[in-house]
């Protein structure tokens, strides 16, 4: 038996230690919303946090995370920087077909809460990892941007 | 697809807007009815912009065969039921924003079901046509969904003066209601429904003047987005039916191969593995979810019979091509005496070019649920054609249509990849052999192994010029695979393939006394090959635009000069290409290794012209750091939409010029997850602007332009910055290495 502790709530799985996180969620807890893309970390869709923690989950194997706190995008929206970013995507109609934009909000919600204002530079290293097959990138960009301005200055 | 087919297409249907526009009356196709459940319900048609009846009859007066309806309830709230899907490109909300603007309705108080083929209030003929494609929605719809609008709109207000015994223009329409002006009394449309349902329809309703539109052109907010930020949108991959179990699958790596024989004893034994599928071509493993399934495929032990095409290279296709691209084509345009001119060119410039086998590699991996029972089969999917998956699973399970149902889901990204039903043939095969509802889902490696690739293209181009360096004489044959003959084999005519000399045919914007364009077919062995995204014209425009900034070279002119010199005959064209120009700063100076290229192109209906601006290291390394692109799309429904288009469609044509080519070595292909076949990502990806051109022009299509635009500007920019002519995609670094 593994535990999972998602969005707050425990979980009891039947499933074998090296089973990824990412089916885990999707197959097992029915939380559809962490995406799969690549099964090798290589485009960031299935991202979650673990402890503040942007992973990928295709590549976590299930013995790795049980008992650790873990947030998907159904609940990113109730931290504080999750609810910024998502409020900024809207403003800003980040999103296109929309599949890669759970991955692309919880890099972003990490991003913003480990750095409030971050650069250019701090962007482009958070969310590389992050593949957006209908190229919103700029649009990304300028809605962490938005986002981070309403964290306070020097907070 | 390009509109050298749309053309095709439409002059050979008698289809509804060429029927309409020869003086039936307008009220033949549009029809008003009580809705089931109360309220009212008009149906109409969208005409169909690229899809052509299949073999059986066009629409003709006689038969009305709607597909489209809105629905006003009593409770006021208005269903648009359309055949389009969401795939990203907005469709979702500029479509409704046509009839709300013209019903006098608020956007939120419309909402939207996606037409299913099975449904019998809607069952109809023309569903067989349903297609999402070509960046047609919005030029389709464009008409019809405002006139229906209006004819309502219309009733509505008649409706409301007899309740009131008024005369009709003393009321007017407003946000849901209908206000008698005088009075100030007000009836909401929801208690008109009954009484429009007794009136006669009007035989001409006016259709607003642009200058008093106020939803379209308006940036109107996305209504598909708030459930895309929080995880609630449901793709297809996200399906879940009571009972379900999963299966991912492996496909024979050889194109046209088959499955010899397979030991599925250690795939067996796996936890959550429950059964082993055995399909013609393919082996799929049915377990509990999908990590069992993907432990289970990698434990098989499988023996493929290879077939014909066990033994193909990339290179061996190539020449092939090669060899193809010598002999005489078919003729797609002939203008002038090509021959005569060329003879009597002061100077002649020849080139080759060539295109890659691309892949979608959409995000959202291919994927199908099916449940098959003995008296009747549902099906779960994103699907560009609709009608196409349910004649599909009909065909697969040998029941009737109207026992197959096809609940449409959203498509992570479409591209043109679910233009396709190949995953939805395979999936209900599976599912045939599996008791209960199963989820079909691909691997990464599956989806850039079994894709269909747009086609590998093989250009001799050459041209004749004046004194002055113009043109006179222009020959452009075009070598390689036909999709139209694939996909859709009646477009297919005396071996002209109308897609894959799209956007050099008359689309063509320069003003050139003799001009030939001709086609070869060559096909791939095995390799099936598809419409993707911006299709012929992704092809055609890198072609053109890059062969003409070659003239302008030889001739020592600027590229902007040049290609103004050419336009004399295309207004909107120079405007774009004048515009982008501009706003890129064109003609200032840039450092050493940097350089500005510039393309332009009419296609889809639209005028685009693209500026990209590129540093070239020594190394090779090519980074982008600035595209400026200037849309002349008629009338814009919704400039946002526009700019969202511009902007990921040009992220979508730079990964391919930079990196994308698909490969073959042992009939196999090479590539597999986005370590071989890479994306562009954040870090990479330039600065963009868009600026468009106000104009009162019907709308063209926007979904594909901006990639369409894109390579040549890249490349005209190396040129810039290099010397260095790129005819051959995707750019080659070694190449451009000048340490």
């Amino acid at each position: 038996m593994i535990t999972l502790n998602v969005n707050g709530k425990s979980h009891e799985l039947d499933v074998s230690p090296d089973m990824p996180l990412l089916w885990a969620l999707r197959d097992m807890l029915h939380l559809t919303g962490t995406k799969f893309g690549c099964g090798m970390a290589l485009c960031g869709a299935c991202t979650v946090d673990l402890d503040g923690q942007p992973i990928r989950s295709c590549v976590t194997p299930v013995v790795e995370v049980s008992n650790k706190k873990i947030t998907t995008i159904e609940a990113i929206g109730q931290t504080s920087s999750g609810a910024k970013v998502q409020k900024a995507w809207l403003d800003l109609e980040v999103i296109q077909c929309g599949y890669c934009q759970s991955g692309q909000i919880m890099s972003a919600s990490a991003l913003l809460a480990a750095n409030p204002h971050p650069s250019d530079t701090d962007i482009d290293k958070a969310m590389a990892g992050n593949i957006c097959r209908c190229g919103t990138y700029h649009r990304i960009r300028a809605a962490i941007k938005q986002a981070a301005q309403s964290n306070v200055k020097g907070a | 697809m390009s509109m050298g087919l749309e053309r095709w297409l439409n002059s050979t249907e008698a289809g509804a807007e060429s029927t309409a526009e020869g003086g039936v009356p307008r009220r033949t196709f549009l029809k008003l009815s009580a809705a089931a459940g109360g309220g009212l319900l008009l149906s109409f048609i969208l005409p169909r912009i690229i899809w052509n009846s299949e073999a059986t009859g066009a629409t003709t007066a006689e038969v009305f065969a709607p597909n489209a309806f809105i629905r006003i309830g009593r409770d006021s709230r208005v269903t648009l039921i359309m055949p389009y899907v969401e795939m990203g490109q907005g469709t979702d909300t500029s479509i409704p924003m046509l009839i709300a603007e013209e019903l006098e309705v608020d956007l939120r108080q419309v909402t939207l079901e996606a037409a299913p083929p099975d449904d019998r209030q809607y069952a109809n003929p023309i569903f067989q046509f349903q297609v999402t494609g070509a960046s047609a929605s919005v030029r389709a719809a464009w008409e019809p969904l405002r006139r229906a609008g209006a004819t309502a709109r219309t009733m509505l207000v008649s409706a409301a003066a007899q309740t009131w015994n008024v005369d009709m223009t003393s009321c007017r329409a407003e946000k849901g209601e209908v206000v008698h002006v005088p009075s100030g009394r007000r009836l909401t449309y929801g208690s008109l429904v009954e009484t429009v349902a007794t009136l006669p329809m009007p035989d001409h309703v006016a259709l607003k003047d642009p200058k008093d539109f106020t939803l379209i052109g308006t940036s109107a907010k996305r209504l598909d987005a708030p459930d895309k930020v929080n995880g609630k949108a449901q793709f297809g991959i996200d399906v879940k039916v009571p009972g379900m179990k999963i299966a991912t699958v492996a496909a024979c790596p050889v194109f046209g191969g088959k499955l010899a024989n397979v030991d599925d004893s250690k795939a067996k034994a796996i936890k959550g593995v429950h059964q082993v599928v055995r399909l013609d071509n393919a082996v799929a493993v049915i377990a509990d979810h999908m990590w069992a399934a993907e432990q289970g495929l990698a434990a098989l032990d499988i023996q493929w019979d290879e077939g014909p095409n066990a033994t193909v290279s990339s290179a061996d296709i190539v020449q092939q091509l090669e060899s193809a691209s010598l002999g005489p084509g078919v003729i797609a345009y002939e203008d002038g005496d090509v021959a005569k001119a060329m003879a009597g060119a002061v100077k002649k410039v020849e080139a080759v070019y060539q295109m890659p086998f691309l892949a979608y590699a959409t995000m959202e991996p291919m994927n199908c649920t099916v449940h098959v029972r003995k008296d009747g089969c549902e099906v779960w999917v994103g699907s560009q054609v609709l009608a196409r998956a349910q004649a599909t699973a009909a065909e697969v399970t040998g029941l009737p249509l109207d026992k197959v149902q096809v609940h449409n889901q959203s498509l992570g990204g479409g591209f043109g990849r679910r233009l396709e039903v190949d995953v939805i043939a395979q999936a209900v095969q599976i599912a045939k052999q599996v008791n209960g509802p199963v989820k079909v889902v691909w691997t990464r490696e599956e989806d850039i192994q079994h894709d269909k690739y747009r086609p590998y293209y093989y250009d001799r181009i050459a041209a004749g010029l004046d004194e002055q360096g113009m043109p006179i004489a222009w020959s452009h044959r075009i070598s390689g695979s036909s999709v139209i003959a694939r996909w859709f084999p009646p477009a297919f005519k005396n071996g002209l393939d109308p897609d894959a000399v799209g956007g050099e045919a008359e689309e063509f914007p320069y003003k050139l006394p003799n001009r030939l364009v001709e086609y070869v077919r060559q096909e791939p062995p095995g390799i099936p090959t598809g419409f993707w995204r911006g299709v012929g014209p992704t092809h055609n425009v890198f072609v053109v635009e890059s062969f003409i900034d070659e003239l302008a070279a030889v001739t020592k002119k600027d590229p902007l000069a040049y290609r103004r010199d050419l336009l004399s005959k295309s207004p909107r064209a120079k405007a774009v290409l004048e515009l982008a120009a501009e706003k890129a700063g064109w003609g200032q100076p840039l450092p050493e290794g940097q350089g500005r290229g510039l393309s332009v192109q009419f296609v889809f209906g639209s005028y685009v012209a693209q500026v990209a601006e590129v540093e070239v290291a020594k190394s090779g390394e090519v980074r982008v750091t600035r595209v400026v692109c200037a849309v002349d799309c008629g009338m814009v429904v919704n400039p946002d939409t526009v700019r969202a288009q511009m902007e990921g469609g040009i992220m979508f044509g730079l990964t391919a010029a930079l990196f994308n080519e698909i490969t073959l070595k042992d009939g196999r292909v090479e590539q597999s997850n986005f370590d071989d076949y890479r994306m562009l990502r954040i870090n990479e990806a330039p600065a963009v602007e868009v600026y468009l051109v106000k104009s009162a022009e019907a709308p063209g299509g926007i979904g594909e332009p901006g990639t369409t635009a894109l390579a040549p500007a890249l490349t005209n920019a190396i040129f810039a910055a290099t010397g260095k002519r790129i005819r051959k995609l995707p750019v080659n670094r070694v190449e451009l290495h000048s340490a």
